[in-house]
């Protein structure tokens, strides 16, 4: 297998960058860990012109406190997420689920970028990102704008990224201490997407479901932000009732498709099932 | 003798012999990167070729249109059927007495297809040439259900023979057959059937896999035109055949055609047969006179290049009350594929599939097996197996347990029941075989005791009440299988390959100083050949291992062989390097006898050399004999110490084993866990025990992969669907259980070292163990039969379709 | 489309070359550099055959392109030996406890390994299978692989090696 023709560029700033991604237009993608586009390319599924490499510029880089939020920069690898002691501490959500993504070797070139802004359903950080209600910092030739991760995504690999637009950061607000979140996701095997999974935010209050996020990954066109299910259990103490309401609301809102890891009524089934044991996890870590 | 002589033991110990787990000698090459596969080599002005394929299962060809493709700067030539019909080699013959296409002739008859080869300057530029390529495609009806094949309105595949109502085999009933083959008492079958008190039919599907090794298939073939002479490179479990093969379709002589496989990152038999890209490399080189290199990438090795299995086995068995067997009978549909080139020695269209009434005294017995073409790729081959072997050990170990559940017996009891008996052997069994050697009762014992096989059976009663209240949502499973393989084939009275008698060869010379060359007609692909074979002959001729180099894979040095795949390799050219070894013994012991003056039948062989009987300071070593072969003239004696074998091999050998599996599944998603497997293999005289358990632990996971998930699907339209590794299960390290492992050891008594072959044991007790075991966790709820692979989500079906997800809602 | 200069350090040399921008750092490896220890097993970055070590990190050379790689210091199976042939730890245990058979993703393995054991000297057995899920074996099961990380774990943090019991 072996990609098509293309030239390269690699941009010293994010500046730089902007402008040759506006000024290549249509024929250009910008090249952050490549473990999803260099795949493709080489089966020639992708076909682009010119590849931005995103990798000499720096402040695409790192993991910083803004506020209440935590800022990470869009060529963050997954190693590096999975290795920070403050992620660990603050949103550890990330690590759990980064250890989720490929293996090794993908973990250590995939980036935090990569995984949110090329719009694949089977990605796993999206899903996490509208649980946390992540913000987007994207970088265009028209300037700086910011879109919530949970208006990100329209479809498969279509997202609000406008032609020549890039993500440069995600913004996360830092949950309050004492909040639970879990990632589980039902695989065939390392290295492979999730048949279905959930991610889970959610406090605790007086032994009570104070607030809640849900959000499930590849069961459907883009990442699904189950807001019914999450209304249901808010203020509930996760009783079986409603489990099974909120289940049932988070399956309803599915539409994955047959394939190898399964039809679409088991995936289906699966990411209820994700989202029981997410759950479960997520209230037993919240305090409260 | 004094202090320092060293001990018998000691000496013994020094030659690392059979029986010693010596560390492998290839190690050392390949833990450094200095192995040497095919596309590691570089010929000067190498080219390289690649495939445009179809995208279409089923099409006529309207336009092939390649003259974009050849403009390309550094194209050199595209290939298409057009260029091979006056050549002659638009088909090539198969193994299995049909022809395939080499490029599409009119006709595309599976997606991914071979139809035209693109020759340029590097694999860069003929990928790109290949999206130049303008073909037009009238799309046909497609043929994907081999049981619609022989349809009076199914599509017709296969228009090159459509009037050759005779195959290799036999008669053709229709357009899409290939071949019936019966074996055994149909009559007799039928009868015993008719007044059986129990019997039980069931239909086990042995899905569509592949052989996958890490390295896909490769060649590099460099005509020189000057010389008339062509090397030819590959992937080859068989390079002689191979070179037999090239002389016989490009008329080149035999003599003139050097074919030599280098390192080979895994075959599994995937490497056994002769593919298109190899044809097109070496008619690439004739036509350019210029080194033309052909390598697979994963998609068109799992696409195109020999699947295995797609076995649809209709199965019974007859029995009495108290479970023993009366009779059995089989009938098989065999999905082909577009072209019947499964590798089976020439008289066998389903391999050994007649050895399906497995390790049991089965009176009377019958086998049926229609092949027909689909729109599929072709192939067949034995995965791990030999030919048909798994199909075989599977149809009997499902329909065992079968059995079990019908007369409410234990299913390792009703196989302990009706074992061959140590006594019967060599036993003849209803479909023909004789079985060499075994000793049933001992190993199933052996293991039913290692694993507490009683003690499982009452932690699963348990568990199964447990389940029943709602206390869990986990079932568990208990795989049991026993199965006996076929190997080594073969006598060439009933084994051949193009009209070759499989035999095997080895051929030994000793340098004047003692050390070892030789090389046989087996060829490794990781099954570490340079290690064990030294390990025969250093016990054989009493010259250190370390000592013998053993060199294979390149035809012009190696005697002629049959190649490396149904666990063949110990039991014809491992006999034949003992054989081999013997000669030089023989001759050894008459130069001894001349250099110590005295008669050669005073002497006796102490291992590594000759003593006067009697008399054991009087001795010559086998150093001693080799520098006087060369260094003086013994009487009646040529100079030299050299021997060749051509073993033909008076029977298979029978390999036996007992696996067991424990497995839990979680109802509620389909996900199992392996807690346990246990493997006891009999493989006869055991050459390098470390070896074994690596031979083991590997098919053990193929096994568990291939029962588990690994699957090449087709959708309806025929379009082969997950031909990558991210859909096509191999296990990594975290999905892979942990395995133990046991033996017993049973010798073959025609086997000169009494060894019968291990490599692929593991895979074909593996799979009918793991699928007994999901099978026997459902078992409790009716179920009689769940088709392979089992992954989550197929179980995860059967759960919702014995209600158990709506049940426990209802509870909760 | 102009071919570009690319230049790293691979095993300790410094090295150069002008490739197209979309050669994949394994071509250049193998094709360029004439280092064919690293392999192409799957295409699409799941066998991890084609392991090599990138500035400290374990990445897939078939799904990088060489430019990528400018200016970074790479090892392969090549290099992991002593100048004076020693072999490496790793490259001794995977003979000593039957690692391998076919070899074909043994330079992947053992590079990979290599970082595992760099990152975490005395990892569990749950940490070598975890750290070794990216690197594909059709031959041994993994289950001699892990031994032998232990051995070369034990090796390089100088302990005995205790095999586990079977």
């Amino acid at each position: 297998m072996i990609p098509g023709r293309f030239e390269y560029h690699r941009p010293k700033s994010l500046p730089e960058a902007v402008a040759l991604l506006a000024k290549l237009g249509e024929d250009a993608r910008p090249l952050a860990g490549g473990h999803s586009l260099i795949p493709m390319m080489k089966l020639r599924m992708a076909t682009p012109e010119h590849l931005v490499d995103l990798a000499g510029i720096a402040d695409l880089k790192g993991i910083r406190h803004e506020g209440g939020r935590i800022v990470i920069g869009a060529m963050t690898t997954q190693a590096e997420l999975i290795a920070s002691a403050d992620l660990s501490a603050a949103l550890p959500i990330l690590k759990e689920t980064a250890l989720l993504i490929a293996d090794p070797q993908v973990r250590y070139v995939g980036t935090l970028g990569g995984n949110v802004a090329n719009g694949d359903p089977g990605n796993d950080m999206p899903a996490v990102m509208m649980a946390l209600d992540a913000t987007y910092q994207l970088a265009g030739e028209k300037g700086a704008r910011e879109v919530a991760a949970r208006e990100f995504y329209q479809g498969a690999y279509f997202t609000a990224l406008e032609p020549g637009e890039m993500l440069a950061a995600i913004s996360i607000p830092v949950p309050p201490a004492g909040h639970g979140a879990a990632y589980e996701k039902l695989k065939r095997k390392i290295g492979d997407y999730a048949t279905a999974a959930a991610a889970v935010v959610l406090t605790k209050a007086d032994g009570r479901i104070a607030t809640c996020a849900i959000a499930l990954t590849n069961v459907g066109d883009t990442p699904l932000l189950a807001e019914e299910a999450a209304h249901i259990l808010t203020g509930t103490s996760a009783d079986a009732a409603s489990l099974a309401r909120a289940i049932a609301a988070a399956e309803a809102i599915t539409e994955p498709a047959t394939d190898g890891r399964g039809t679409a009524a088991y995936r289906t089934k699966m990411a209820g099932i994700m989202l029981e044991r997410a759950l479960a996890r997520a209230l037993a870590r919240a305090a409260g | 003798m004094n202090d320092q002589t060293p001990t018998k033991a000691e000496r013994e110990a020094r030659l690392q012999g059979m029986g010693c787990k010596r560390k492998r000698v290839e190690d050392i090459r390949f833990t450094q990167g200095r192995g040497n596969y095919v596309d590691d080599i570089k010929l000067p002005g190498m080219l390289f070729g690649d495939f445009y394929r179809s995208p279409y299962p089923h099409a006529r060809i309207k336009k092939l249109d390649t003259s974009r493709a050849k403009a390309l700067p550094g194209v050199r030539a595209v290939l298409t059927a057009a260029d091979l019909k006056p050549l002659n080699l638009h088909y090539m013959p198969t193994l299995a007495g049909d022809v395939q296409a080499v490029l599409a002739d009119e006709k595309v008859l599976f997606q991914n297809q071979e139809v035209a080869f693109v020759i340029a300057d590097d694999r860069y530029i003929a990928a790109d040439a290949i999206e130049l390529i303008d073909c037009e495609y009238e799309e046909l009806p497609v043929l994907v259900d081999p049981s619609k094949a022989l349809l009076p309105d199914a599509p017709i595949l296969r228009e090159d023979i459509v009037d050759k109502m005779v195959g290799a085999h036999g008669p053709r009933r229709h357009a899409n057959h290939i071949f019936n083959w019966q074996v055994g008492e149909k009559d007799g079958t039928d009868e015993a059937f008719a007044s059986a008190p129990v019997t039980v039919k069931e239909t086990f599907y042995y899905h569509r896999t592949h052989p996958s090794p890490l390295e896909t298939c490769q060649a590099l073939a460099s005509m020189d035109k000057i010389k008339g002479e062509l090397t030819l490179y590959g992937t080859f479990q068989a390079p002689h055949v191979i070179r037999t093969v090239v002389s016989l379709i490009s008329g080149l002589p035999e003599h003139k055609i050097h074919v030599i496989a280098p390192d080979i990152g895994g075959g599994f038999g995937n490497k056994v047969g002769a593919y298109a890209g190899y044809v097109c490399a070496v008619v690439g080189s004739i036509v350019l006179g210029k080194p033309v290199k052909w390598v697979e990438d994963r998609m068109e090795n799992l696409s195109t290049t020999s699947f295995a299995r797609d076995y649809h086995m209709t199965t019974e068995l007859a029995a009495t009350q108290d479970g023993k067997i009366l009779a059995m009978r089989c009938y098989v549909l065999a999905d082909h594929g577009a072209f019947d080139a499964c590798a089976d020695p020439s008289k066998w269209p389903a391999g050994f599939m007649n050895i399906c009434t497995g390790s049991y005294d089965i009176p009377v017995a019958h086998l049926e097996v229609d092949g027909v073409y689909t729109n599929k790729a072709s192939g067949g081959v034995a995965y791990r197996c030999s030919f048909r072997v798994t199909e075989a050990v599977y149809a009997i170990e499902r329909a065992v347990e079968v059995l079990a559940q019908k007369l409410g017996m234990d299913s390792a009891d009703l196989r302990v029941k009706n074992f061959i008996r140590r006594d019967q052997f060599p036993y003849h069994a209803a479909l023909g075989w004789e079985y060499d050697s075994g000793d049933y009762h001992f190993a199933m014992e052996k293991a039913m005791t290692a694993v507490d096989y009683r003690g499982l059976r009452t932690e699963q009663a348990a568990k199964r009440e447990a389940f029943k209240r709602g206390e869990t949502r986990e079932i568990m499973g208990i795989g049991v299988s026993f199965f006996t393989e076929i190997v080594g084939a073969g006598p060439s009275k009933n084994c051949d390959i193009l009209g070759i008698g499989m035999f095997d060869s080895c051929e030994i010379r000793i340098h004047p100083t003692g050390s070892v060359i030789a090389r046989m007609g087996t060829k490794s692909q990781g099954q570490g050949h340079e290690t064990t074979y030294a390990q025969i002959l250093a016990t054989e001729l009493g010259i250190p291992a370390d000592d013998i180099m053993i060199e294979e894979g390149n035809t012009d040095t190696a005697p002629y062989g049959l190649g490396t795949y149904g666990s063949r390799s110990t039991p014809t050219a491992g006999a034949a390097t003992a054989m081999a070894a013997r000669k030089i013994r023989a001759k050894a012991q008459m130069i001894a006898a001349h250099l110590l003056e005295v008669h050669h039948n005073d002497l006796e062989w102490d291992v590594d050399g000759f003593q006067v009987k009697g008399l054991p300071e009087k001795r010559k070593s086998m150093k001693e004999i080799a520098w006087a072969s060369y260094n003086q003239p013994i009487p009646n004696l040529e100079p030299g110490l050299e021997a060749v074998n051509y073993y033909d091999p008076p029977n298979m050998t029978y390999p036996f084993g007992a696996y067991f599996c424990v497995m839990d599944i979680d109802v509620d998603t389909g996900v199992f866990k392996v807690r346990r497997f246990y493997a006891l293999d009999d493989c006869g005289t055991r050459i390098n025990p470390m070896i074994i358990e690596g031979q083991v632990h590997g098919g053990l996971t193929e096994a568990f992969a291939v029962s588990m998930g690994q699957e090449i699907r087709y959708d309806a339209m025929g379009n082969v669907m997950g031909a990558s590794f991210m859909d096509f299960f191999l296990p990594t390290a975290v999905e892979t259980p942990h395995w133990e492992t046991d033996f017993t050891e049973t010798p073959s008594p025609h086997h000169p070292i009494g060894a019968k072959g291990v490599g692929e044991s593991p895979h074909v007790g593996g799979v009918p163990c793991f699928s007994n075991a999901v099978n026997d966790a459902f078992s409790f709820l009716g179920t009689t039969h769940i088709n392979m692979p089992h992954d989550a989500w197929r179980m995860w079906e059967m759960a919702e379709k014995l209600g158990l997800h709506a049940q426990a809602n209802a509870a909760a | 489309m102009a071919k570009v200069h690319v230049s790293m350090t691979v095993n300790g040399d410094a090295v150069e070359g002008l490739v197209e921008p979309r050669t994949l750092l394994i071509h250049f490896i193998r094709e360029n550099l004439l280092l064919t220890g690293a392999h192409i097993g799957c295409d699409t970055s799941h066998c991890g055959a084609c392991t090599v070590d990138l500035d400290g990190k374990s990445v897939k050379s078939c799904t990088l392109f060489a430019v990528q790689a400018e200016g970074a210091s790479i090892t392969t199976i090549e290099g992991m030996a002593a100048p004076d042939g020693t072999l490496h730890a790793l490259q001794e245990g995977f003979r000593m406890m039957h690692g391998l058979q076919c070899g074909f993703c043994t330079p992947g393995m053992i590079l990979r390994a290599h970082r595992l054991l760099l990152e975490n000297p005395d990892p569990s057995e749950e940490e070598i299978r975890f750290g070794i899920a990216g690197n594909m074996c059709r031959c041994t099961g993994y289950q001699n692989i892990v031994k032998a990380i232990q051995y070369a774990a034990a090796k390089i943090n100088g302990v005995p090696f205790q095999e586990a019991a079977e």
